[in-house]
């Protein structure tokens, strides 16, 4: 297992190596001149040069990748191209956690429910239940997220007020408050996890109780409740926790819409702002966090993965 | 008599398939007395499995049982509710399923799974169920219970998985065991050894079993009753001597002599066949099932179906010609056609085939392994492996799982390429990596695959196989009349009609795609092919007019075959020469008659004595190996086989590599045991052995 947890971690700092480069190598490819973008068309060419000097951006292409890449392992993440030049970290932590808030809520919503809805469809294979659950399950799958988020939030926030239409966070918010303002992005997200979780799990319950284990337990005279408890699910869930993985690396990039349909300051509403505005620190900055959640979750899954399936840890 | 354990009557089970009720077993009779193993025997799709799950009340969710009862206990357990029947599951029924591996939880502990069933059935503490378990995997002769009832399914052998189940299925003290094809999956050593011990322990336990399988030869060895089963009926029922020694049912009469060991030995003269295939479940008819193939069937076998009727004494049989067969006046089976003519190549001089000290490593080293320092860890597949195949020559290659067979195979064809050694092909070196082999080295040199279900393209036609194969291995371009002309040709030869031509894989039953693999081998003349299982996946039945279609092709057109196979009976049916390979060295070669009749290596010895004997007044061997065969991993120093050698002299033969000893016909024994003191030891061990 030791072995095992080096291996996939060496992989996961591979990984995220190779994808800074290609994150740089991206950023500077976005068409138009930066500092005239920032310093506006009227800057004179001494004022570009001297935001080009300020920012580095006169270095020779792998010197700023070196400066940026070392910059950002030492938690010095540079400033922002936009006025008064705040610095970057403390702005993307703040968004991030946010977006983390968002992310963990709409998980402890999806998870748990869509476990439930597949497991109860495999139990149920071809009854009306299970027919039902995928239907729904596949129709909300195909909704957009922002035709989803528009919908629920004329229905609950602005037409029946149990729910905040706009999200406006402040420090001293209690967990109710929280709550009221995460509920509806979060459902949001949830319902494209819950179609595809479910299904997953469905899919591998299903696989799971033909298995001749499942036979074996059976003819043990074990009630059936206990089959499934003891001897099933744990088999049967393993495909669904990289599922569940995947599934984070997606939240960290697919509530980009839906933060900005909720008007939520996570992110992916900073993300698009900073796109929009060619601000590559803010830009490099929060791609990279997002990619390293993503590799991150999966690195989880992976150990997670090995160590409910002895096969793999005790190699 | 005594109450039997279990009794069915009239029993019937259907599967839902397209919406509709199909009849799987029919009207089934069948009783098992006290201390009595009853064997149920049939070939693919004969119903042996549902029946024999269907007895312990275990149905597929698509299944039924629509008419008959099963009494066990003075209960009708057909109707009888599930609840009920979980109270008899595991503690008063037990199974032993046919693959190990699949029937227990990967992720659960050995000792877990097994205490599981004690504590449900027998009310024991979590403590006490694993100390019962520990002395129930003593009784199955494990050594160190305490280390494995911590180890997981994967961690342990097929041959130590099985003998698992068989102390889980024992542990509550069962009245019956239901044995569903139990050593399928082990090798023929393992088999022995676990066939014993569920002979032994279920004396032992006084309990009753119904032993699933469609190997006669395990069934004559084990078994006291048989129950012979086609198309979901029961043929023929009797005792495990009378029905050996004569049958009275066509169908048994036809099993028994397409056995490749039938012919006494005599190995040029055709095996028997049954012709034709099992009827699938939709084409079942209402007159006699087996009339269709059956060589002594009348006008009324057509018309109506046989009662299941006392035959001779306690016999019972389904046919309505079992007097004539009883008094002897209808042979009922195929007669071989007589003798194969060898078309004699033989003395032509010179070798198709040479191989020379072939070694095959299999293995990773990745950069964490280098950068961590680990030490390289290899599996030796074949090690220095050296072999001819002279023209019009068979040469068998003999082994159980891991023992190389297959990866020599590949070597030689090129599909993996060997580490080292080199190879001869007519003369001319043959490169190890395929794309360095030119055209005329691929024709000359084909091979045939195990499974013909994956061998094929399922979306080409008969036709375009062969075409395409003719096409890219002629020399000249062939016009399209060559072509369809050679296929018509080879399609005859194996024994298919020109309308097979047209025809897909899924149109083809096994026995079928097997001889369409056998045409595409064949289409381009080749000097060799190269057989890997290639009657492994069929059917007794099926595999006999495989085999002597083998024979037919090698005597019509003088190519020579390496058939590969862990089957010593089919080998020695096949071939002129035999090699025995263990853990990917060759351990004897020699003639067929020499290394079958009176083997001098102590493994081929062991081999010969594990394989069960369709006879149960045979005596059957003697020689037992202890554990099972080594990981290739971790290849035992020396000689491979000292770990299980019977005839283990001493240090020698764990450090040094045994020598190899020719005798003056060629016969080749890798043992540090000299040839004269082998062959005394072996004539005074062996007993006759009954082919």
């Amino acid at each position: 297992m030791g072995r095992y947890v080096i291996r996939r971690t060496l992989t996961l700092l591979l990984t995220v190596l190779l994808t800074s480069i290609i994150i740089f190598a991206l950023t500077q490819l976005l068409p138009g001149d930066v500092a005239k973008l920032v310093m506006g068309r009227e800057a004179s060419p001494s004022e570009i040069d001297n935001f080009n000097e300020r920012f580095g951006l006169d270095k020779p292409m792998p010197v700023q990748y070196v400066r940026w890449l070392g910059g950002f392992l030492t938690g010095e993440w540079g400033r922002s191209y936009i006025q008064g030049n705040p610095p970057v970290r403390p702005l993307v932590t703040e968004r991030m956690a946010n977006s983390l808030r968002l992310a963990g809520f709409t998980l402890l919503l999806a998870v748990p429910t869509s476990i439930l809805l597949g497991i109860g469809a495999a139990l149920n294979e071809d009854s009306w239940l299970d027919n039902a659950i995928s239907i729904v399950s596949l129709s909300v799958v195909g909704l957009p997220e922002f035709v989803t988020g528009i919908v629920l939030m004329n229905i609950f926030a602005l037409g029946l007020g149990w729910f905040e239409a706009t999200s406006l966070v402040s420090d001293t918010m209690s967990l109710l408050d929280w709550i009221r303002i995460l509920a509806l992005p979060a459902i949001t997200a949830s319902f494209v996890l819950i179609g595809y979780i479910t299904r997953m799990t469905r899919a591998s319950m299903i696989d799971e109780l033909k298995k001749s284990y499942v036979r074996t337990a059976t003819l043990k005279g074990l009630p059936r409740p206990t089959i499934i408890l003891r001897h099933v699910l744990r088999n049967a869930l393993l495909p669904t926790i990289t599922v569940i993985a995947i599934s984070i690396g997606w939240l960290m990039g697919g509530i980009v819409v839906i933060e900005n349909v909720f008007n939520y300051p996570g992110m992916g509403s900073e993300l698009v702002s900073a796109v929009e505005k060619k601000n590559i620190p803010v830009l490099q900055a929060i791609t990279m966090i997002i990619v390293f959640i993503f590799a991150l979750a999966n690195l989880l899954a992976d150990l997670l993965y090995a160590l409910l399936n002895p096969r793999i840890r005790l190699e | 008599m005594a109450t039997p354990v279990i009794e069915a009557r009239n029993l019937s089970i259907d599967y839902r398939i397209d919406k509709q009720w199909l009849n799987a077993v029919c009207d089934i009779d069948l009783t098992i007395n006290p201390l009595q193993i009853h064997g149920l025997v049939g070939e693919s799709g004969s119903g042996k499995s549902t029946l024999g799950l269907g007895m312990m009340r275990y149905l597929d969710s698509n299944a039924r049982i629509s008419q008959g009862e099963i009494l066990f206990n003075g209960d009708d357990i057909a109707r009888t509710s599930l609840s009920q029947m979980r109270s008899i599951w595991g503690k008063e029924i037990s199974l032993v399923p046919q693959n190990p591996l699949d029937s227990l939880n990967p992720s659960m502990r050995i000792g877990k799974q097994m205490a599981e069933v004690t504590m449900l059935h027998m009310g024991l503490s979590q403590k006490e169920a694993l100390q019962t378990a520990i002395q129930a995997l003593e009784h199955v002769k494990i050594a160190d219970p305490e280390q494995i009832i911590r180890h997981y399914p994967h961690q342990l052998s097929g041959g130590m998985q099985q003998r698992v189940m068989i102390a889980m299925a024992l542990s509550t003290r069962p009245k019956l065991l239901i044995l569903d094809e139990p050593t399928t999956a082990l090798d023929v050593t393992t088999q022995a050894v676990i066939l014993d011990l569920v002979r032994e322990l279920i004396k032992e336990e006084e309990a009753a079993a119904l032993y699933v399988s469609h190997d006669l030869g395990t069934v004559a060895q084990l078994c006291d009753y048989v129950t012979v089963l086609y198309a979901g009926e029961v043929m023929e029922s009797a005792s495990v001597q009378d029905l050996f020694a004569k049958p009275l049912h066509p169908y048994t009469a036809g099993l028994l002599s397409s056995l490749p060991n039938a012919n006494h030995g005599e190995r040029n003269s055709r095996l028997s066949t049954i012709d034709g295939v099992a009827p699938s479940l939709a084409e079942r008819s209402s007159v006699c099932v087996f009339a269709e193939r059956c060589p002594v069937a009348i006008e009324k076998c057509h018309n109506e179906k046989p009662p299941l009727e006392q035959t001779v004494g306690n016999r019972l049989g389904r046919c309505w010609r079992w007097q004539e067969i009883d008094s002897g006046d209808i042979i009922p089976r195929n007669k071989p056609q007589g003798f194969i003519t060898e078309n004699n190549q033989k003395e032509k001089s010179g070798l198709v085939l040479a191989a020379h000290t072939i070694s095959k490593q299999f293995g990773e080293y990745s950069l964490l392994d280098r950068l961590l320092g680990h030490e390289k860890n290899y599996v030796q597949a074949v090690q220095d492996v050296s072999l001819g195949v002279g023209h019009s020559m068979t040469v068998g290659i003999v082994g159980e799982s891991g023992s190389g067979k297959t990866t020599l195979a590949r070597a030689i064809v090129a599909l993996i390429s060997a580490d080292s050694g080199t190879m001869e092909l007519l003369g001319t070196p043959l490169p190890v990596e395929l794309n360095k082999r030119d055209k005329n080295a691929l024709s000359q040199l084909r091979m045939i695959f195990q499974n013909p279900n994956d061998a094929l393209n399922p979306y080409q036609t008969v036709e375009t196989t062969l075409g395409r194969t003719f096409k890219v291995l002629s020399k000249e371009n062939p016009s399209a009349t060559e072509i369809s002309e050679r296929i018509e040709e080879v399609l005859q030869a194996v024994g298919l009609a020109a309308a097979y031509a047209t025809r897909y894989p899924n149109q083809l039953s096994g026995g079928e795609k097997q001889r369409v693999a056998l045409a595409r081998a064949s289409i381009a003349n080749p000097a060799l092919i190269i057989a890997d299982e290639p009657t492994s996946s069929l059917d007794v039945s099926v595999q006999a007019t495989i085999l002597n279609l083998l024979k037919d092709l090698r005597a019509q057109r003088g190519a020579s075959y390496v058939v590969i196979s862990h089957d010593l009976d089919v080998i020695h049916y096949l071939s002129d020469w035999i090699v025995v390979m263990y853990l990917g060295e060759i351990m004897e070669q020699g003639s067929s008659e020499k290394v079958y009749e009176l083997p001098m290596h102590p493994y081929t010895e062991a081999l010969l004595s594990a394989i069960p004997v369709p006879d149960p007044t045979a005596r059957h061997g003697h020689i037992r190996l202890d554990g099972d065969i080594p990981s290739p991993r971790n290849k035992p120093t020396g000689c491979p086989f000292h770990t299980r050698c019977p005839r283990y002299i001493g240090d020698i033969c764990k450090h040094e590599a045994p020598p190899i000893r020719t005798t003056d016909d060629g016969h080749q024994i890798r043992c540090h045991i000299p040839l004269d003191d082998l062959a005394i030891t072996q004539k005074q061990s062996t007993p006759e052995r009954t082919v």
